[in-house]
């Protein structure tokens, strides 16, 4: 994705004027319309509605918003259930980002072999847990992982492993961890695919050609596999990591947030601050609910950025460094 | 003539002994990773062999697989009683409805992109590479509140359009990319013979792109399938309107100690998509690739 490379006709003569070339292209720009609105209406609008609506005190669709400045932003950072939802948020990403990229590489790495025969097989079995439903999933989890009967805990009972049950859920200490666990399983299939079609731009020849200098596995993967990914690291890991923040449907139906918010993660709270209180006592507060938002999606945005450019940042010392090694080798 | 043949042997030898390892390596890496691969699918074998048991049985016998006596009477009572039947029609609606929308909007926008010139290309192009590192799931509340002004809220419409509306950066650069490489000829004969822009898209160039529209297809039909949190906001006012995923969530409190009609209703609503991606399979992960590729 930092190159986006999409091959162009031919330039044409720049000889007619801006406007007869906007007219000449009518049909391209008809073309664009429908993709266009509905990008800006569904993608780009709500971003700066969100900021709107954040600047209003407003409880339910129905009722009057009442115009109240940037009173939310300074409730909102004071608020300790914002701060427990936006913690859990980046705990979540910075425990299932690191496991999920690097048991999927293991994984690719070792479905790459060509010796493998039933490589496809095994690539599919870890990919399907991606392709079905995520509320269901989590719900049929709900039943597996359960204390009473589940059968993971009925399986490491018989074996003499555990003396009691585990209650994955509904221990405030174990809750976002146990999320954290089914995610992992669940996603894991998505880098898998990413690393695999990093690993198959490697020719095969460079491999070959390191077994007769007499290079074992450990020589290959330090000296090939890993500098040649380096460029294709980066943006798996910005894609992975943007993914991971996406947990909405996982987390509402394995917790809900709980016990006691201990799994709360940013989308669960911002569900819960504006629709969720439907159903209770309180009030909902959609102004207040997209200031949490706004502060959120900052930080996702600020992060994105600063990896990127750390990224790029790390990738020319590195072209420093190799292209003062090669001056150095000549003279 | 000797010293030779011994050498040839040698090679032979050699040779064989490296075909030895690869195999020996083959058989490790397999024994290895059976038993990882089948506790990864678990999840699925248990719920459908649930599904097929009655509920004393999966308290009673536990963690065995197979089925004492299967039943499909929970089938009947998920797809009847639960209302799985209404919620399975409306999630096929919506998939249909936002398959349609996507491949029409990425396929012409992808076609413009590639193969033409324009002002503001640059523009449009800077647009939709922003978007792939908005985070989403926080825009709901606006397109909840846009639906409503548009007088779609509580329609199936609505959650069709929405779902249309996520930018589909990848859609948009795998047809870019696959329609750019085509040769100019094909076009250039058609205007000869008097065919305009939509002739020439339609009936021409469209066509030719089938493997990436097939991608799309089956990617958007996953998404959409799977897709909880448009749905679960947009059907609050209409009950009768809920997807699988959302119709499961709000009976699971209902029904929370009928593990086998939950295993069934899960079933209904699994099953299905996980075959569509079996058969299809091969377009799925190029899609996912292409992201990275890209």
């Amino acid at each position: 994705m930092t190159t986006i490379q999409i091959p162009l006709p031919k330039p044409i003569q720049h000889t007619r004027s801006l406007r007869q070339r906007i007219a000449d292209n009518r049909w391209v720009y008809l073309f664009m319309l429908p993709s266009l609105v509905l990008t800006l209406m569904f993608t780009l609008y709500p971003i700066f509605a969100s900021f709107y609506y954040s600047l209003f005190q407003w409880s339910g669709f129905t009722s009057a918003p009442h115009y109240i400045g940037t009173l939310n932003f300074s409730e909102v950072i004071v608020d300790n259930q914002f701060y427990n939802a936006f913690k859990n948020s980046f705990i979540f990403m910075f425990c299932s980002v690191p496991i999920k990229l690097s048991l999927a590489l293991v994984i690719a790495i070792v479905l790459n072999d060509r010796a493998l025969r039933l490589a496809p097989i095994f690539r599919t079995m870890f990919f399907v847990p991606v392709v079905t439903t995520t509320a269901i999933v989590g719900i049929v989890m709900t039943f597996i992982m359960s204390p009473f009967n589940g059968p993971i805990n009925m399986i490491m009972l018989d074996l003499g492993v555990l003396a009691r049950p585990i209650d994955f859920f509904g221990d405030p200490k174990l809750a976002l961890y146990s999320v954290v666990g089914v995610e992992i399983w669940k996603w894991l299939g998505i880098p898998m695919i990413y690393w695999l079609a990093a690993l198959q731009t490697i020719p095969a020849s460079l491999y070959e050609a390191a077994e007769v200098d007499g290079a074992n596995w450990r020589h290959k993967f330090t000296y090939i596999t890993v500098p040649l990914l380096k460029p294709f690291a980066v943006i798996i890991v910005l894609i992975t990591a943007v993914g991971t923040l996406n947990v909405f449907a996982l987390a509402m139906t394995l917790t809900g947030g709980g016990p006691y918010f201990a799994s709360e993660v940013m989308e669960v709270y911002i569900y819960r601050t504006a629709f969720g209180a439907a159903n209770s006592l309180t009030l909902p507060r959609i102004g207040y609910a997209c200031a949490a938002a706004v502060y959120f999606g900052l930080s996702v945005m600020v992060m994105a950025t600063l990896q990127l450019f750390g990224a790029r940042w790390a990738n020319k010392e590195r072209a420093g460094l190799a292209a003062a090694e090669t001056t150095a080798g000549g003279a | 003539m000797a010293v030779k043949a011994k050498r040839l042997s040698n090679e032979e030898h050699q040779r064989r002994l490296a075909i030895r390892a690869t195999r020996l390596r083959e058989i490790v890496t397999t024994i290895i990773l059976t038993p990882l691969a089948l506790i990864w699918v678990y999840p699925f074998l248990w719920m459908v062999s649930a599904a097929m048991k009655t509920n004393n049985e999966i308290f009673r016998a536990g963690t065995n697989l197979l089925p004492n006596e299967p039943t499909f009477e929970n089938f009947q009572r998920a797809w009847v009683q639960a209302n799985m039947s209404q919620y399975f029609l409306n999630t096929v609606a919506i998939a249909a409805g936002s398959v349609f929308i996507v491949v029409a909007t990425t396929s012409m926008m992808g076609y413009v992109l590639g193969r033409y010139r324009f002002p503001g290309r640059r523009i449009v192009i800077g647009i939709f590479v922003a978007t792939v590192f908005l985070p989403k799931g926080y825009t709901i509340i606006p397109i909840f509140e846009l639906i409503g002004n548009l007088g779609l809220d509580g329609t199936l419409f609505g959650v069709i359009l929405a779902q249309s509306g996520g930018a589909h950066v990848i859609f948009i650069l795998l047809f870019a990319g696959y329609f750019g490489q085509m040769p100019k000829e094909l076009e250039e004969a058609a205007i000869v013979d008097g065919a305009g822009f939509l002739r020439v898209f339609f009936q021409i160039l469209l066509p030719l792109a089938k493997p990436v529209m097939a991608t799309v297809v089956i990617m958007q039909l996953i998404a959409s399938w799977n897709d909880f949190l448009l749905p679960l906001v947009l059907t609050l006012p209409r009950p009768e309107l809920r997807t699988l995923s959302v119709g499961m969530f709000a009976f699971r409190g209902e029904y929370f100690t009928d593990w086998s009609g939950m295993a069934a209703a899960a079933t209904i609503a699994i099953v299905p998509i996980i075959i569509v991606f079996l058969a299809m399979q091969r377009y799925f992960i190029e899609g996912i690739a292409g992201a990275v590729k890209s």
